[in-house]
């Protein structure tokens, strides 16, 4: 809401001096952020007078229209200068900079030569002097609001500060002068003038005259006023200061009745509706509209309404979206003679659905969605006719009403909950102070029992602690003191929030880069990476940030994928990026969620329905290595990751939590069929990892064998603390066997029969051979077995028993031999 | 042939000299050959004592003794002198360029998010708080009516809510980490110290400033007897622990549903106030929700934004750099440690 200076005087005892950040200060410390403070005019500089045209000539042969202007200054002799606009004529009064005067921008006015004339001064648009952004031709002044030659800085009240404060969804009263007035003035202890006491309602009691109006509906407003005058001039100029001051707030000015309801609003916070009576037929109704009614608002656009919007009618149909916009068939216009002025005290919630539904967010809709003073329908409407009969030289013609006013509750309040919600001693005067300050009346039963009489516009003090934030900040937030509480005792992190620090750490520390990527996803994209079934069953956003990207991932390796891409654009020849997150997947069907209330807390069921409706969110953490690991330096080239690194990593990280791995050969997306595992614990699918699918590697122009792996990280059960087994340290023997097995034998499955058949004394076991080249659909694999005895030296003999032994039970389970 | 004690005494000054002579360890191999070995005259002496009279052996072979003596450890010196010698040398000539970079140390790091998180997360254990966490994609309810912020609302339209199809399912990408604050009441009886981290969206377009994706912190504490004092000194902690000792905190009124009073948080750094956060007073309508008593318990709760936080704190002038996944950026940040 933007607030100027001059206007907020109105209203304020302002000191002599006070400086902006005084001004900031003494709002944000209520609650109120300054957004910005304008000081208009201040680089600007006379002489600026009003000066009317009396000769125009055109300058053919120019790119755009130039005039040569005869300007009477009020100076003895008429004043040429050179004028790009066209948009005034011979008798108009316009705003003339004189030489010496300076513009915004340092712009120095001084007679120049231009156009083969000179220019003796400019004639002004609205931008040129920084009141606004009006640029569409010069400032025209209505007729005979000034003499030529008057100083039009002092006339057009130029310089001005503007405060634009934000003014938040609970202070609908603040967005009016009257609300910002009342905080500003209490926060610096001035003096406060409350606007409406001036206003004189009952000059205009209500009679049967004129418009008429019902409610239909009362559960959308509590009271209406309607007021009709007439012989009103449509096409009357509106004074200057108030089109000046309605420019200032960011509105423009339109005509004289249309600008009195914004000005009116403005300063007390009602939004007005001011009808052509003579467009209304018989009386006015506001009820819910007939759904499938299309009609017209004010800013042309044809609406659809549907039976929750509410309407101002008359007997032909709609002529207004109440609180939100009026209607092009009853708009007051410049022939307007006889105007019917509306009022209501709207229920916040109609006014908000209406807005959202047509999504038509008004000056009016922002202030009524938000609460308006209940007793201002009747004061604004009376202060509204009032400007239309001084200045449009209207007739009072008669009031209706209709509905009655009602305002927000009394509330008993112990006042010593200020000092114990607060956590500093507020004495009861003060309490009492603050509170009579935002306009509570006060009843004090005893010390602690106070019946508050909460304002008229406060209708959101209800409770107890509300009370104690009008205190609080009154009183000033820094007077209350710091204390730490401390916690419970035995707090940890979870298992689960272990393990992921754990795993990030660990591949941070190899080498790889943690990413976050937004998880929205193109399902096209994820088609084509050959994600199908279960995990191509995506969630899409009803109202995505883009159409490209509706979809939230199912996997943490799409987006992934296109973070290599986009590192590989920057230049980067290799990249190893890991990622924790959630992924989500539309596969277990959802039920449709009741509306539930919030009244108390909901019953088991109701909680339960809640809890089951959200969706299991699996944890996954994933990575991609597009090329080598590492670049290839001056002492060598660069290390391999390929599918074998990338499951052994898989291996690696669900090991580290305790768990046993068992592998099988996999064909999942976005895996080489070939080339791809499926790691499981307790025989579910934990983890996948290997080589990328050749195609997905030629889509996304990654280097060829870039590898990746996923582990579902919520999936792998937590183990108990991890046993320790006693470390041998008597000499070890080893003994090396190459085997010949049929080539698609599992190596894993080998390593096991080994291990069973080598015994107990078998301490490791390594293969540090593979020969696939044999032919006959052979490999051979050949193996290091290390024996220890825990008390004593093995013997040559005794170990080469055991590799016999461990060669036996190959032999038996896959027909293994000894290679020659 | 018998050897005089002064041919003894010209064999030692003739093997001393050699001995001295030799240059490197080749040359005092043959030395050892021709002064100590088996034919050295020193040898030949020790060779004659058995043939010598018994008291003329006794007196002569002291003399012998004492001479190859002096010329083994004289050799052994002059050894030890020569292979020191040649060490120096070999390991100058294998000097190695410190300076060349290895390409076999891989460089990784935590994004500055993850890192932000631990710290923040280890800070508050330390006050005796857990680490809540909960679902991005959340209910509605537990996203904004649990909080007081009702359907139509003009609360909700602050916040761009992603909302998820079909939407009579009623699950949004959850606008804050509330809703973690919300389920731990509905499933914990207070006292209750928890924070929220985590992941949250809000339809703002990228630009250098915001994210639609983004991640906040939120505390709660519910326990008996909890003031607006107690939230002051809390954030106070808090804000020294990521911005330094000296840092300033100041609390403005502002409006949330789900707080009374409320207040944004701001700190001092740099010249300048930074607007942190959101907190207050939890509203008893929330905690009634919840089924928390409010007679006998009270709350505060606050929350605030890791990127903003993360980008006063490292001078990082552009959201791109946070969320496109530049490797550049996160291994700049390396495990975070100092």
């Amino acid at each position: 809401m933007k607030l100027p200076l001059s206007w907020l005087a109105e209203f304020v005892e302002l000191p002599t001096k006070l400086n902006l950040e005084e001004i900031e200060n003494a709002f944000v410390r209520v609650g109120f952020e300054i957004e910005s403070i304008e000081e208009q005019g201040a680089d600007l500089t006379g002489p600026l007078v009003v000066a009317e045209v009396k000769e125009i000539e055109v300058l053919e042969g120019h790119k755009k229209p130039i005039r040569y202007v005869g300007l009477d200054c009020g100076e003895s002799n008429l004043r040429y200068v050179i004028c790009g606009a066209s948009n005034f004529e011979v008798g108009d009064l316009v705003v003339a900079a004189l030489p010496g005067a300076i513009l915004p921008g340092d712009f120095k006015i001084s007679a120049r030569e231009t156009y083969g004339k000179t220019s003796d001064g400019m004639i002004c648009s609205a931008r040129e002097l920084g009141i606004s952004d009006e640029h569409s031709g010069i400032i025209v002044l209505s007729k005979g609001v000034a003499k030529v030659g008057v100083d039009a800085v002092e006339l057009l009240e130029i310089k001005d500060l503007i405060i634009d404060a934000a003014v938040n969804p609970d202070r609908g009263y603040a967005l009016s002068i009257r609300g910002l007035a009342r905080e500003f003035a209490a926060s610096l202890g001035l003096k406060y003038k409350d606007p409406v006491s001036d206003i004189k309602a009952d000059a205009y009691a209500s009679n049967k005259n004129g418009t008429q109006v019902k409610i239909a509906d009362p559960s959308a407003l509590s009271v209406v006023f309607i007021r009709t005058i007439e012989n009103f001039d449509g096409a009357a100029s509106v004074p200057i200061w108030m089109s000046r001051r309605l420019e200032k707030c960011g509105m423009r000015s339109i005509s004289l009745a249309v600008d009195i309801t914004n000005y009116v609003m403005l300063e007390l916070g009602q939004p007005l509706h001011a009808f052509d009576a003579e467009k209304i037929s018989g009386e006015l109704e506001i009820r819910r509209a007939n759904s499938g009614v299309k009609f017209k608002t004010l800013d042309g656009q044809e609406r659809l309404l549907a039976e929750s919007d509410l309407v101002v009618a008359d007997r032909n149909g709609p002529l207004a979206l109440a609180g939100v916009m009026g209607g092009l068939s009853s708009e007051v216009t410049q022939s307007t003679k006889s105007i019917a002025l509306e009022g209501a005290r709207f229920d916040p919630l109609t006014i908000a659905k209406a807005s959202r539904r047509h999504k038509l967010s008004s000056e009016a809709s922002r202030r009524l969605e938000r609460g308006v003073d209940p007793s201002l329908a009747e004061l604004a409407t009376a202060r509204a006719i009032s400007l239309m009969i001084e200045f449009g030289g209207a007739s009072y013609v008669g009031t209706a009403m209709a509905g009655e006013a009602s305002f927000a509750p009394i509330v008993d309040f112990d006042p010593n909950f200020v000092s114990k919600y607060l956590g500093t001693k507020v004495e009861l005067n003060e309490v009492a102070e603050k509170l009579l300050l935002i306009g509570c009346d006060i009843d004090k039963k005893d010390d602690s029992n106070w019946l508050i009489d909460p304002p008229s516009w406060r209708s959101d003090l209800l409770t107890a602690p509300d009370f104690v934030e009008e205190v609080a900040r009154n009183i000033g937030f820094d007077r209350i003191p710091a204390r730490l509480p401390i916690g419970k005792s035995g707090a940890r992190l979870s298992d689960l929030q272990y393990r992921k620090r754990g795993f990030a750490n660990y591949l941070a520390g190899i080498g790889f880069s943690e990413v976050y990527n937004y998880p929205f996803i193109n399902p096209k994209y994820l088609a084509e990476l050959g994600f199908t079934g279960d995990r191509a069953k995506a969630f899409r956003v009803a109202n995505p940030m883009s159409e490209e990207f509706p979809d939230l991932r199912t996997h943490l390796l799409p987006g992934l994928l296109q973070t290599v891409v986009r590192n590989m654009g920057r230049g980067q020849k290799q990249v190893a990026i890991f990622e924790i997150g959630s992924v989500f997947r539309d596969n277990v069907p959802l039920k449709s969620q009741p509306i539930l209330g919030t009244e108390k807390r909901p019953s088991p069921e109701e909680l339960k329905s809640i809890y089951d409706g959200v969706p299991v969110q699996p944890t996954q953490i994933a990575g991609v290595v597009a090329g080598s690991f590492g670049n290839q330096g001056w002492n060598g080239s660069a290390d391999v990751f390929s599918w074998n690194e990338a499951i052994a990593l898989s291996k690696e990280l669900i090991e580290m939590t305790g768990n046993e791995v068992e592998f099988v050969a996999s064909d999942f997306a976005p895996w080489h069929p070939g080339r791809c595992a499926e790691l499981r614990v307790d025989g579910k699918a934990v983890a996948h990892a290997g080589e990328l699918h050749p195609r997905v590697i030629s889509m996304l122009d990654l280097p060829e064998r870039s590898s990746a792996f996923t582990v579902i990280l919520s999936a792998l059960p937590v183990q108990g603390a991890k046993r320790s087994k006693p470390l041998f340290t008597m000499p070890a023997a080893t003994q090396d066997l190459a085997l010949v097995v049929d080539i698609d034998v599992p190596s894993a499955s080998v390593e096991k029969a080994l291990r069973s058949g080598a015994g107990e004394l078998l301490e490791s076991i390594v293969l540090f051979d593979r020969y696939d080249k044999l032919g006959d659909g052979k490999v051979s694999l050949a193996y290091t077995l290390t024996f220890r005895a825990p008390d004593r030296t093995l013997t040559a003999e005794e170990v080469s028993g055991y590799r016999l032994a461990a060669l036996e039970e190959a032999k038996r389970e896959f027909g293994a031999t000894l290679r020659s | 042939m018998s050897i005089s004690a002064a041919d003894l005494k010209q064999a030692v000054a003739n093997a001393l000299a050699a001995i001295s002579a030799a240059s490197d360890l080749d040359l005092i191999k043959s030395v050892k050959i021709e002064h100590l070995g088996d034919k050295s005259p020193l040898s030949k002496a020790s060779q004659n004592l058995g043939k010598l009279e018994p008291a003329e052996r006794a007196e002569f072979g002291k003399i012998v003794g004492t001479a190859k003596s002096e010329v083994a450890s004289a050799f052994d010196l002059r050894v030890a002198e020569l292979e020191s010698e040649r060490d120096a040398r070999v390991l100058i000539e294998e000097r190695v360029d410190v300076t060349l970079p290895s390409s076999k140390i891989h460089k990784g790091g935590l994004h500055p998010l993850t890192i932000l998180t631990n710290e923040i997360s280890d800070l508050f254990l330390g006050l005796g708080y857990r680490v809540a966490e909960g679902p991005e994609l959340e209910s509605e309810w537990l996203n904004f009516d649990a909080l007081n912020i009702p359907a139509d609302h003009p609360a909700r339209t602050m916040q761009d809510t992603f909302f998820v199809e079909p939407l009579d399912a009623r699950l949004v990408l959850r606008t804050h980490t509330s809703p973690v604050q919300i389920r731990t009441m509905l499933e914990n009886e207070p006292p209750i110290y928890i924070i929220c981290p985590g992941r949250t969206y809000r339809a703002d377009e990228l630009d250098a400033t915001h994210t639609p994706v983004f991640s906040q912190v939120e505390g709660l504490v519910i326990d008996r007897g909890i003031t607006m004092a107690d939230l002051k000194g809390t954030l106070d902690y808090f804000a020294k622990a990521m911005f330094g000792p000296d840092v300033k905190t100041r609390l403005r009124p502002s409006f949330f549903p789900f707080t009374e009073p409320s207040a944004e948080v701001d700190f001092f750094f740099n010249g300048r106030w930074v607007e942190w956060g959101g907190c207050g007073m939890v509203n008893p309508k929330v905690l009634e929700v919840c089924g928390i008593d409010t007679k006998e318990f009270s709350g505060f709760a606050f929350g605030m934004g890791l990127e903003r936080t993360l980008m006063v704190r490292h001078g990082i002038t552009d959201m791109h750099d946070i969320v496109e996944g530049d490797i550049r950026f996160t291994q700049s940040f390396g495990l975070g440690n100092r």
